[in-house]
């Protein structure tokens, strides 16, 4: 069994939203394992859905999460250009369970996404399954469930979560 | 008197310049919106929800149907139903979940009971009310006043004396038919829904959900995103036609390079995904003979049936419905539709297409809704700049699936009902 402790997880959640904030992607990126998953429901669906049989508002593999990333450093990325400014606030970190090289951490997750003068408030939980190894830890999946009626007003997840 | 009907046309074309020109005041006039509703929203066929989200007994959604609350159940003897959700007794909405099974349904408010084809069963103090109290029927749970099907398609339409929801489909059926005929035992919807909204007009996401000439510029970086996804594209070239199918409705028809679960194969879905498509595209042949299989297989569709419902049948299928709320705001909502007897494999697939292009966090979408929101924006100069463009194409023969010829039907259609003739 590993003994990381929430600290250190919450430091590790506190780095990842400021790469977000700051717009650091590839740097953010390098936070997941070759095989990671991140993970976006339909508001309408149960926690524990599949997305290879219930439609997703994002499922993306690690080769399409690479993809989102370069995208969105693209001027051609219109969502995001110019960039949106964002906050990601996490909060009530907890290990939800552990074995020998992992562990699941759940958070509440609201991220503000400030352009042409609207902020939209993205309201949820998130669910991580963290590696632990030698280097410290690592993203496998990240899952994030908002707590929302469905994407109104904001109309699209064109920042990362 | 239409409020709209004044002097100022909405629509100008000029044959002989081969210019169609559309007043940008349609998009943010608020006595425009309210001439939509009454001309096109409370009278034209309305897509309410596919039969398969009601597959047994018992099953209901509640959905939001241009501004009403429509409670969508299926009966215990499976006859689907259409009600305004809303307690004939005091008015309260009478289900307050969006879906689940129920043998019936009970207000809260004072505690009346309903069947699913709304009938009233019992109310608290029944003893104090007349014996023949719900004699006409008056205490039952009202039916929306046209409900029909085409193929577990399910629509509504709130005037009596509209033309049969057949009728109203007309030639966009032949497309209609193409999506359908994938599932051998029917089609389905795939759980989860993709609701959203968009800070612009409804009119822009008809333009833009027809649109074939906006993919190399809006949506560069998804095209950049398939050619170095290696295996995601075969060797066909983006080309096709569009067809105005009369009555509003339009369709778009054309070969792309991307995946097709039914059936085009890529390579990143393997030897084994490749035998699982090709199976199903030796079942369409044997179904329908080599050229329509061909057509269903490899072709895409992204089909309008006026007013606001879209099928686009292209690297996965997505059912989308929008309906304004102000001029400048709308609520979409959209499904994925798939054959009911798709294998585990092709599913997967079929999803994860999907999700590349398509929905508010897909590699497009999101670059959609901005183009739209910034429409609405540049619309703020409407007094100085009011028209916009819809000329492409104009005068050929066959236009092609990135000319503008689609538009122009929509635009014909919703002008006959809201506008002034040119």
């Amino acid at each position: 069994m590993n003994d990381i402790r929430r600290d250190e997880v919450e430091d590790f959640l506190f780095r990842e939203a400021e790469l977000l904030d700051d717009w650091r992607l590839r740097e953010w990126l390098e936070l997941f394992t070759d095989d990671a998953r991140y993970l976006v429901p339909s508001t309408d669906l149960k926690v524990d859905a599949s997305p290879d049989d219930n439609l997703f508002y994002i499922a993306d593999d690690r080769f399409r999460l690479g993809e989102r990333v370069a995208r969105l450093m693209k001027r051609t990325a219109h969502s995001e250009h110019p960039r949106s400014k964002t906050r990601h606030l996490v909060a009530n970190v907890r290990i939800r369970g552990r074995s020998q090289d992992a562990i699941e951490v759940g958070a509440a997750a609201v991220t503000y996404r400030t352009k042409n003068g609207i902020t939209d408030t993205f309201i949820g939980s998130n669910r991580y399954q963290l590696v632990v190894n030698g280097q410290g830890l690592k993203i496998r999946e990240k899952r994030c469930h908002l707590d929302l009626d469905g994407l109104r007003p904001h109309g699209r997840i064109s920042i990362l979560l | 008197m239409n409020p709209t009907r004044e002097a100022l046309p909405f629509i100008r074309v000029d044959r002989q310049a081969a210019t169609f020109k559309v007043a940008r005041r349609a998009f943010v006039d608020p006595a425009v919106l309210q001439a939509e509703q009454e001309q096109i929203f409370d009278r034209s066929w309305l897509y309410l929800g596919h039969a398969s989200e009601l597959a047994k007994p018992g099953d209901f959604v509640t959905r939001i149907v241009a501004r009403r609350s429509i409670l969508f159940t299926r009966d215990a003897k499976g006859a689907l139903h259409a009600l305004f959700n809303t307690c004939p007794h005091r008015g309260a909405q009478v289900c307050r979940d969006r879906s689940g099974n129920a043998k019936s349904f009970q207000c809260f408010y004072h505690g009346w009971v309903f069947a699913p084809d709304g009938t009233l069963r019992n109310q608290p103090g029944g003893d104090c009310y007349a014996a023949d109290f719900n004699r006409e029927g008056a205490a039952n749970m009202i039916a929306v006043p046209r409900f029909e099907q085409y193929r577990d398609f399910c629509f509504v339409c709130f005037d009596r004396d509209a033309p049969s929801l057949v009728d109203h489909l007309g030639r966009a059926r032949e497309f209609l038919d193409l999506v359908i005929d994938q599932g051998e035992t029917g089609m389905s919807i795939v759980g989860g829904t993709q609701e959203y909204a968009i800070r612009a007009n409804w009119k822009l996401l008809t333009e833009n959900s027809i649109d074939g000439y906006h993919a190399a510029t809006t949506h560069a970086t998804y095209l950049d995103y398939l050619k170095n996804s290696s295996g995601s594209l075969v060797n066909v070239a983006l080309d096709g036609v569009a067809h105005d199918l009369g009555g509003g409705h339009a369709v778009l028809e054309y070969k792309a390079p991307w995946g097709r679960p039914v059936a085009q194969w890529i390579p990143t879905w393997g030897e084994d995904g490749k035998a699982e498509v090709e199976a199903i595209r030796t079942r369409l042949t044997e179904r329908f003979g080599p050229e329509r299989a061909e057509r269903i297989a490899t072709t895409n569709r992204n089909l309008f049936i006026f007013p606001n419902l879209v099928i686009n049948d292209i690297m996965a299928i997505t059912v989308r419905t929008y309906y304004p709320t102000a001029p400048d705001y709308m609520q979409v909502n959209a499904w994925a539709l798939a054959p009911k007897e798709e294998g585990e494999r092709a599913r997967k697939f079929r999803l994860f297409n999907f999700l590349e292009f398509l929905g508010p966090g897909g590699f497009a979408t999101p670059d959609d809704v901005e183009a739209l929101e910034q429409c609405q924006r540049g619309f703020q100069n409407m007094k100085e700049a009011g028209w916009s463009d819809i000329s492409k194409g104009m005068g050929k023969e066959v236009p092609s699936y990135d000319d503008e010829a689609q538009m122009r039907a929509f635009w014909s259609s919703w002008n006959e009902r809201v506008g002034v003739s040119p």
